[in-house]
């Protein structure tokens, strides 16, 4: 079975983000760029399935601009056995990554796409539901365990409140919560390696894939800043202030 | 304009973040609420006393049993050709079948919205809540959730009537097997008035008993931040944060947390925040009302005894 694991490049998580001075979008040059923490989950969980002899193909697929390259190098030295880069230069919208995600599947006929829960530049959490949606298969957001018995899949989804279980055909599509697995670290002489290896490309208008900019960025603000309130001395002084300043006790 | 809006339930009962997802309806035109799932008929009752709303869509089947999403999906898409904007609030189900929904339709979904602007243009968070962006969609219609600690919860002081539909196609893709639902007689996170969470430095789950303690003396909910969670002194549902639960309530108090950017993304909205912390340069104090810079396994039995 081959598994296809769709992954984004994004801000690294520990950078702080500054607005464009136009407005319309975050400064990228010049700051460092990472896996999205939650493609690394889902790239863990396919390749630990490979490892576990369930799947026989982990394949890492990203739709970005040519830079994008080095996430799928990233990949390789975690494990993925080939990387697809769809080739796009705009910047584009869930439902149009989900139809060149929902194309490149019917070519390669993967019995599991894995994608992470949410991007944590656009905190969007929908390509995953969109691909399973085009698709037509399963969904099984926000994953936490996954066990894959002959022709069915088990998951556990964690949900507001604690966890569900659910079986679910396959083929299907996964959403990684956090709490799927710890992904390794890529050792030193597979990121080496990795730099070796054949990055397979297409670009987007080859795939037959038309995209369309249906959301208009009108403006990008910092969020309201908080005021750094005051110092208390001792508890005895905390509960008088939230008793009688504060009055939320 | 007119809004269907998708209910979010539990075991037990109706969840509050429905009632701000209405409010935020009723800010864009006539509202009906869909409950859909099994054995929810004493959702709709409860909802359909929601202030404002026309009237409320009950569709009970097993088939839509634990939320199924491909199930859902399909008979929400088949309503809405009567509305312009559908809306559900940014929690579980609402998270799974919003976008699933918007495809169907070839719409791009717009996921938690925190200010409507005007039918087509709204505020969202991104980047974790460190920039709020303004966007206007070009699509037909609206697939969107909407951020609970945004918008103003209806009352439920009216009453409207309940539409009973048939079930829609069964896809037979998932299957619900079973629930496991972590049992509390704390108010829920997400509707607290008052939450104290503990953090990374609380280092066990005994001493994180007492966060429990303070929490019933305040009559409030407790969280987590993330390595509070993943060190198991706390359930998964307590992480607050970017990829755990948004929150707002009167009073915040954050014990051994540092305030990370992706904890704050989950709290900073919240109208008072106490930080417990004994280092001066901790980030959270940054955003504290109130800043104690002690030792937590000091304050923690001084305040459980002075409350
Ligand atoms: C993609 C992604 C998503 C994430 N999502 C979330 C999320 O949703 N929620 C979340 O919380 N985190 C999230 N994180 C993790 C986040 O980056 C931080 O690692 C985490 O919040 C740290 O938790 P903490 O503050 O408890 O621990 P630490 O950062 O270790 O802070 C512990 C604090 O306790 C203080 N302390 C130590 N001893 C004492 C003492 N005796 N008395 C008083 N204070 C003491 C220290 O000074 C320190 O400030 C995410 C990370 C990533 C990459
Ligand atoms: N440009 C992209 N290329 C490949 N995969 C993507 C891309 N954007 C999103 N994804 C996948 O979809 C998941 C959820 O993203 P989002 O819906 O944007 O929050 C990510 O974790 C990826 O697995």
């Amino acid at each position: 079975m081959r598994v296809i694991v769709p992954i984004k490049k994004v801000i690294d998580s520990n950078m702080q983000i500054r607005i464009k001075a136009d407005k319309t979008g975050i400064e990228d040059s010049g700051v460092k760029m990472a896996m999205n923490p939650f493609c690394e989950i889902a790239l863990e969980e396919a390749i630990r399935l490979k490892e576990a002899g369930k799947a026989t193909e982990v394949v890492a697929v990203c739709v970005g601009n040519q830079k994008s390259e080095d996430v799928l190098r990233s990949a390789f030295a975690m494990g993925a056995d080939r990387c697809i880069l769809i080739v796009t230069e705009n910047k584009i919208e869930p439902i149009d990554v989900a139809k060149t995600i929902a194309t490149v599947a019917r070519h390669e006929t993967p019995g599991l796409i894995i994608t992470g829960k949410q991007t944590i530049d656009d905190d969007n959490n929908q390509t995953g539901q969109m691909i399973s949606a085009l698709l037509g298969w399963p969904q099984i957001t926000f994953a936490s365990e996954i066990s894959l018995e002959n022709d069915k899949i088990i998951s556990r989804r964690e949900i507001d409140g604690g966890a569900q279980k659910v079986e679910s055909k396959l083929p299907a599509v996964i959403t990684a919560d956090l709490r799927l697995n710890e992904p390794r670290y890529a050792s030193l002489p597979n990121i080496m390696k990795a730099k070796k290896r054949t990055i397979e490309s297409a670009t987007i208008e080859q795939m037959g894939i038309e995209t369309k900019s249906r959301i208009k960025i009108i403006n990008i603000e910092e969020p309201p800043q908080r005021k750094a309130g005051v110092k208390v001395s001792d508890v005895k002084e905390l509960i008088e202030k939230l008793k009688n300043e504060a009055k939320v006790i | 304009m007119s809004v269907l809006v998708i209910a979010e339930y539990c075991s037990e009962g109706l969840k509050s973040a429905t009632l701000n997802a209405i409010s935020a309806g009723l800010q864009l035109g006539k509202v009906d609420v869909l409950v859909v799932g099994y054995d929810v008929k004493s959702v709709a009752q409860e909802v359909s006393k929601a202030q404002g709303i026309e009237k409320v869509i009950l569709v009970d089947d097993k088939i839509y049993e634990g939320g199924v999403a491909e199930n859902i999906s399909l008979l929400v898409a088949d309503m809405a050709d009567d509305y312009t904007h559908i809306l559900a609030p940014a929690t579980t189900i609402g998270k799974s079948v919003i976008p699933r929904i918007a495809v169907l339709k070839d719409c791009q979904a717009i996921s938690e919205i925190t200010e409507i602007i005007s039918e087509k243009s709204f505020k969202r968070p991104i980047y974790a809540g460190n920039a709020i962006i303004t966007i206007e969609t070009s699509d037909e219609k609206v697939f969107a959730t909407i951020r609970s600690t945004a918008f103003e919860a209806v009352e439920l002081s009216s009453s409207s009537s309940i539409e009973e539909k048939p079930a829609g196609t069964d896809t037979a893709l998932t299957k619900f097997i079973s629930s496991e639902l972590v049992k509390s007689d704390r108010p829920e996170l997400t509707s607290a008035k008052t939450i104290i969470s503990g953090g990374r430095a609380i280092s066990s789950a005994e001493s994180f008993a007492l966060i429990g303690k303070i929490a019933d003396k305040l009559g409030g909910a407790v969280g987590a931040s993330r390595a509070a969670v993943d060190s198991g002194f706390a359930s998964n549902d307590c992480q607050v944060g970017q990829t755990g639960k948004v929150v707002a309530p009167d009073l915040y108090i954050a014990v051994g947390i540092s305030g990370a950017i992706q904890h704050l993304a989950g709290m900073k909205d919240s109208k008072i925040i106490v930080a417990i912390n004994n280092d001066k340069d901790a980030p959270i104090f940054q955003v504290a009302d109130y800043a104690l810079e002690q030792d937590l396994f000091e304050v923690l039995p001084e305040l459980e005894q002075s409350l």
